[in-house]
């Protein structure tokens, strides 16, 4: 074992050049592939914040008395999926009303009376999943007596739902494409690396090598160039995700969007994928080689 | 040097038999049987394309016979399996005319490859490969790379090589082909050399100075061919 490390550490370093470019095909995998994951992460996460702020409004039958309020309150707040439920009377929601309109506030003053209703804004708890959570919680609380309707931006969450699926789905796809894609590259550019030792391969079978003997080194290499190559085009996505989080802070989306790269975990099964990859890599040209 | 309708001698390190081999229509063995026994030196000679390097190659199996029957140490190439092979070939040191060095490689590590292929320990490699290098005079380019080698020199690499695995038998396809007369000479010296040190060895070449030099038994092919075995 130890041998085949220091024979497969010596054919690295004489055959430099045909390794590097496998290297870099390598890194530009992992760029590309790490490049994707890093916006669906951050993009999940940025759902996951907009998830966080999306409320529910429940609107209570006009005439409702404070005692079927209050037990409307206890009511809402023992629901699963109900953070908090905050009581907004019509006069507030008139004052809010007028504050959002500001200048044309005064098209209110010609009310009669108060249009608006009773209601509780509800902040949902995060583990509600908008995409399939929403409509049962709404139904549960429509069925409250005193409750005359629910609104929480159905259609929204309609196509905030399609979005997350297909967003979901694309990524599964793009990212199984990526690495059979990535797969097939480094088998070639191997494959390539062994056409060009042909010679030298034969003449290790002509001493009387074995074919595992001759094989073994390359699959050391694979292993090493996925390594290498996974954090090399990894320090790449990482600097670029430096002067990205640099625009952002400066930007105008800085609120809206708060960047992260992977955590150490993620980036440890990135280099194993790609040691995997490497080896399998590896596998597949030899395999074809030694046919 | 026995032809085979002669009695078979029980010390053959190989042994043929009405072997052939065909390309498409053409012979390029054609009905050869020969014995050779241990420690033989043997010269198989005959014009380019006569079948001599053919006939070595068939021994190793870097080209299966068609028809017939090789036995090599007591090994049937046609029974054997494609795994076995590199154990059959480690019983060989081959020695070509184009040296068959690996350019990217040191002497030291040409050489090396043989031992390390064969699963020897890294001490005993290094005391056996300082040794064959010393033996063939180029152990101060131990760290050389073939192509800053002149032919003579490359030769002798590879004839280290060919022994640094201990053969029973040595194979040389045209060994002086390529090098001018005083480093042929060389070359043939080592060769005899490793023979009087017990190996059997098998010398394809037309070169007739060689031949003349000293006397051994001779096998003459001609287009395939077994046309005469004769000692000088």
């Amino acid at each position: 074992m130890k041998q085949h490390i220091k024979r497969t550490v010596k054919d690295i370093l004489t055959h430099r050049f045909l390794n590097a470019v496998t290297i870099v095909t390598f890194a530009f995998a992992v760029l590309i592939v790490g490049a994707f994951g890093l916006f669906f992460i951050n993009a999940n996460h940025t759902m996951d914040t907009w998830k966080k702020g999306i409320r529910m409004l429940v609107y209570l039958k006009p005439g409702t008395s404070e005692a079927a309020r209050l037990d409307a309150k206890f009511r809402l707040q023992d629901i699963a999926g109900v953070k908090e439920a905050v009581f907004v009377s019509k006069t507030e929601a008139l004052t809010n009303l007028r504050e959002l309109m500001k200048n044309r506030a005064s098209l209110l003053d010609n009310l009669r009376e108060n249009p608006l209703p009773d209601a509780f804004e509800i902040t949902i708890d995060p583990s509600v999943r908008p995409e399939s959570g929403m409509s049962s919680l709404a139904e549960r609380i429509t069925a409250l007596s005193s409750v005359e309707e629910v609104e929480y931006g159905q259609k929204w969450v309609e196509r905030f739902t399609g979005f997350v699926n297909l967003f979901k789905f694309t990524g599964y796809g793009l990212g199984c494409l990526f690495f059979i894609a990535t797969v097939f590259i480094v088998a070639n550019t191997i494959r390539l690396v062994l056409y060009s030792r042909r010679e030298e391969i034969e003449i290790m079978r002509l001493v009387g090598a074995t074919d595992r003997f001759i094989k073994e080194p390359f699959y050391y290499q694979g292993l090493i160039q996925g390594a290498l190559g996974s954090a090399v085009g990894l320090l790449v996505l990482f600097f670029i995700y430096l002067s990205m989080v640099n625009q952002v802070d400066k930007g105008f989306a800085s609120d809206l969007i708060s960047l992260r790269f992977f955590d150490i975990g993620v980036i440890l099964e990135i280099v194993l994928i790609g040691m995997v990859v490497g080896w399998i890599g590896s596998f597949v040209s030899l395999k074809q080689f030694f046919r | 040097m026995n032809n085979h309708a002669e009695k078979t001698d029980k010390n053959a390190i190989i042994r043929m038999f009405h072997v052939h081999m065909r390309y498409d229509a053409k012979h390029a063995l054609a009905d050869i049987s020969i014995d050779i026994t241990k420690n033989e030196f043997v010269f198989i000679t005959g014009p380019s394309g006569a079948g001599k390097t053919t006939l070595l190659k068939s021994l190793y199996l870097a080209q299966p016979v068609t028809e017939g029957q090789i036995l090599v140490d007591g090994m049937n190439l046609s029974r054997i399996p494609k795994r076995r092979i590199p154990f059959l070939r480690r019983k060989f040191g081959i020695i070509f005319q184009d040296f068959k060095l690996i350019p990217s490689k040191t002497v030291y590590d040409n050489v090396a490859l043989v031992l390390e292929a064969m699963g020897k320990k890294p001490r005993l490699i290094q005391k056996k490969v300082k040794s064959v290098l010393r033996v063939v005079g180029m152990e101060d380019r131990a760290q050389a790379y073939p192509l800053s080698l002149s032919g003579g020199e490359q030769q002798r690499v590879a004839v280290a090589r060919a022994v640094a695995g201990d053969p029973k038998i040595i194979l040389a396809d045209e060994p002086t082909g390529s090098l001018d007369s005083q480093s042929a000479d060389t070359i043939f010296t080592l060769l005899e050399m490793f023979h009087t040190r017990g190996a059997t060895v098998i010398i394809a070449t037309h070169d007739q100075r060689l031949i003349e030099r000293t006397s051994r038994r001779i096998v003459q092919l001609e287009a395939g061919r077994l046309q005469s075995v004769a000692d000088i």
